[in-house]
């Protein structure tokens, strides 16, 4: 799969339109990897003329400042922002609403500011521009429920660009009772993706999924990994996974085409 | 001694409002407790939360039934307060109906309080069976014992009497004008008393007894109730009005940047800087980092611990509560009003704090509940008055982590990766961009 670096881009005397800000889930977590490729594909689709810091990209920090550690977390930003602003950055997309809050609200005080917009929004973008085209194709007609990234939704107010995407599958968006500004959280945020939950009498991730498989879903669609991960986990609690998919909106989008 | 009413008027009224000032003025001086935090920008946006939110109720109908029955209360407590002006005057100069030169218009005024003062009486009522028979989940949570349960019925009862008051005044007053009696000049309608008049005594000495008995014990009701506030959860009548106007108006996800530690941070990444520099002789005491008690946390916080009314919503949408862990974001909040009620009295006590061994950390909030919170924001969204318990969460994590390091032992695994790899789980940095190829 060719995906430039910014390092590759300088090196050529080039300046990408927009820099994919993979995250380390998207980088190392396999299963948060194929998010990444699904996306990269819909990029190169759409003749987006992007690139990734690869190696020089580092954590945004946002695990250690919702941990407490705000230390580390301003030792990553400043680090990041370094050679962000190196590279003359501008506009950055990610497919990871923590890496994007982060990026987005928590680095301009500290020196860096850049156009921040999560995939969903890219790729609505992309769409009304007309640079991008979705079908149906592969899920004409599925069930799919969209679970609201407590990062993306309540933390930053964007519900519609993941929906408005979805509905352009030609399939039946059904809402959880719990949606939108509403939604529960998947139990991965505030760095509890990190660590086992305290002591109680439920895991989170299971109220959730019992929540989503009200609807009988075909499909529980996400927009964060961390989201993908619980939720697929908790598919798997319920014994579903045969028949229930949890994919991301990327996924969604590439996937119907067969890209 | 036909001045003694008056006289006995005019020293409960300044003994209460007095009394009260006096409590407020202790408010102010414990909330000024915490740290600066400057909330001074975009008045027009700040005036706008307040009006929509505090006075315009918008948060409170997102659950239907509590919302509207809580807006005829609160439309209740507001407009039949017009009349309390009227028996302050009454109360002072011995008057009677002072205001009932108006005519007409007090007429439909008098009307207007009493069909309220019905549907407060109604509502409040139902607020008490929603509680006490139905046992809605959020009014029964573990903190909802004692006090807390006790001063919550304590209001409804208040409002009960002060409302049938209110009504036996009238009703008294009206058997008294349609007696003809000089003393009670033919002012006002009564849409509801006329019914409770048909079941008093046509006595003219009871019924005096009666509408004076009433007209002094609501008024001393009255005069009760506004000390009353000061010890309970009831404050949020006043205090929902800064609290929304002063709240944060950042996106929700934004948590702020310690400038303390962009200082040290910004020293470190240096080049220039000498790493055996000692600190200057004149130089302030470092910073401490994150809370742990509530002289850490800013105004603002503790503006939400006095504003916070019980109400549960937030921890009725907890994730974290909802699957039984220790954390409820209501109490964390009343947790914080106790130990700064507690700091406050020991001011009191000792014109200045007095060290006592205790802090808000440990001994009122537990790490446990800390570090059961997932950010999601659900109870920062959910609170009718943008009460943000997030916020003091996330202080004393870092107090927690930067001064104690006692984070979970995942948390600091996963700390240490950051650190040495640039990434939560140890994978090397080098390998960033394999995915491409796989």
């Amino acid at each position: 799969m060719d995906v430039p670096t910014m390092a590759e881009m300088m090196a050529q005397g080039k300046q990408p339109e927009v820099l994919f800000w993979v995250g380390c889930a998207g980088s190392f977590d396999d299963r948060a990897k194929k998010i990444s490729k699904a996306f990269v594909k819909l990029l190169q689709k759409a003749n987006v003329d992007f690139a990734v810091l690869g190696t020089e990209e580092s954590c945004t920090g946002d695990p250690a400042k919702r941990a407490g550690n705000e230390f580390l977390f301003q030792m990553q930003a400043m680090t990041n922002i370094e050679v962000l602003n190196a590279y003359e950055v501008k506009k950055i997309v990610t497919a990871c609403p923590h890496c994007f809050n982060t990026l987005k609200n928590e680095y301009p005080e500290l020196g860096g500011n850049y156009k921040v917009m999560h995939h969903t929004e890219f790729l609505k973008s992309l769409l009304d521009e007309g640079r991008l085209t979705i079908e149906g194709g592969a899920f004409k007609g599925k069930r799919i429920t969209f679970h609201d990234p407590c990062y993306l939704g309540r933390a930053n107010s964007i519900y519609e660009a993941p929906r408005d995407l979805i509905k352009k599958l030609d399939v039946a968006l059904v809402e959880m009772k719990r949606c939108k500004i509403n939604a529960l959280c998947c139990g991965a945020g505030g760095a509890q993706m990190f660590k086992d939950s305290e002591k109680g009498d439920k895991e989170i991730f299971v109220e959730r999924t019992e929540e989503a498989l009200e609807r009988s879903p075909d499909i529980i669609a996400t927009g964060c990994p961390f989201c993908n991960t619980m939720m697929t986990d908790g598919v798997k609690n319920k014994e579903k996974e045969n028949s229930i998919k949890v994919l991301d909106i990327a996924e969604l989008i590439a996937n119907a085409e067969d890209l | 001694m036909t001045y003694l009413p008056n006289i006995i008027f005019a020293i409960l009224l300044v003994a209460g409002v007095g009394f009260f000032v006096r409590n407020i003025k202790k408010i102010i001086r414990n909330i000024k407790l915490g740290k600066s935090v400057n909330r001074s920008d975009n008045s027009k946006a700040r005036w706008k939360n307040m009006a929509l939110i505090a006075l315009g109720q918008s948060k409170m109908v997102k659950r239907p039934v509590a919302g509207i029955l809580h807006i005829l209360v609160y439309a209740g407590f507001i407009i039949i307060n017009i009349e309390v002006i009227e028996i302050i005057i009454d109360g002072i100069f011995g008057t009677h109906r002072i205001l009932s030169f108006a005519g007409s218009l007090y007429n439909f005024l008098i009307g207007a309080f009493e069909i309220l003062a019905f549907l407060v009486f109604i509502s409040v009522v139902i607020f008490w069976i929603r509680r006490m028979v139905l046992q809605i989940p959020r009014f029964w949570n573990k903190e909802m014992t004692s006090w807390p349960k006790n001063d919550a019925l304590n209001i409804l009862y208040f409002e009960m009497v002060l409302m049938s008051l209110f009504l036996l005044m009238n009703a008294s007053d009206y058997s008294l004008q349609q007696l003809g009696v000089s003393h009670y000049i033919n002012a006002g309608s009564f849409p509801v008393s006329q019914f409770i008049a048909a079941w008093l005594p046509q006595d003219i000495h009871t019924l005096e007894l009666l509408e004076r008995g009433a007209w002094w014990t609501h008024i001393i009701g009255i005069f009760i109730f506004l000390n009353y506030l000061y010890y309970s959860k009831h404050l949020h009548i006043l205090l929902a009005f800064p609290n929304t106007y002063f709240a944060n108006l950042n996106p929700k996800g934004q948590f702020n940047n310690l400038e303390s530690v962009t200082n040290e941070v910004k020293l470190m990444m240096d080049p220039d800087a000498d790493p055996y520099a000692a600190p200057a002789d004149d130089a302030p005491e470092p910073e401490k980092f994150g809370a742990s008690d509530v002289f850490d946390l800013n105004w603002v916080q503790l503006l939400n611990a006095y504003t916070c009314t019980e109400c549960g919503r937030c921890t009725s949408v907890c994730p974290a509560n909802i699957t039984g862990k220790e954390l409820s974001p209501r109490a964390i909040m009343m947790k914080t009003r106790d130990r700064l009620e507690e700091v406050g009295r020991n001011i009191d006590t000792n014109k200045e704090f007095k060290p006592d061994e205790k802090q808000l950390l440990n001994d009122y909030i537990a790490p446990e509940e800390l570090w059961a919170c997932t950010s999601c924001n659900a109870c920062v969204e959910e609170c009718p008055v943008n009460i943000d318990p997030l916020s003091i969460i996330l202080d004393m994590r870092r107090y927690l982590v930067m001064e104690q390091s006692v984070a979970p032992q995942e948390l600091n695994m996963m700390m240490t990766n950051i650190e040495n790899n640039a990434a939560p789980w140890q994978y090397n940095q080098m390998d960033r961009l394999n995915w491409k190829d796989e």
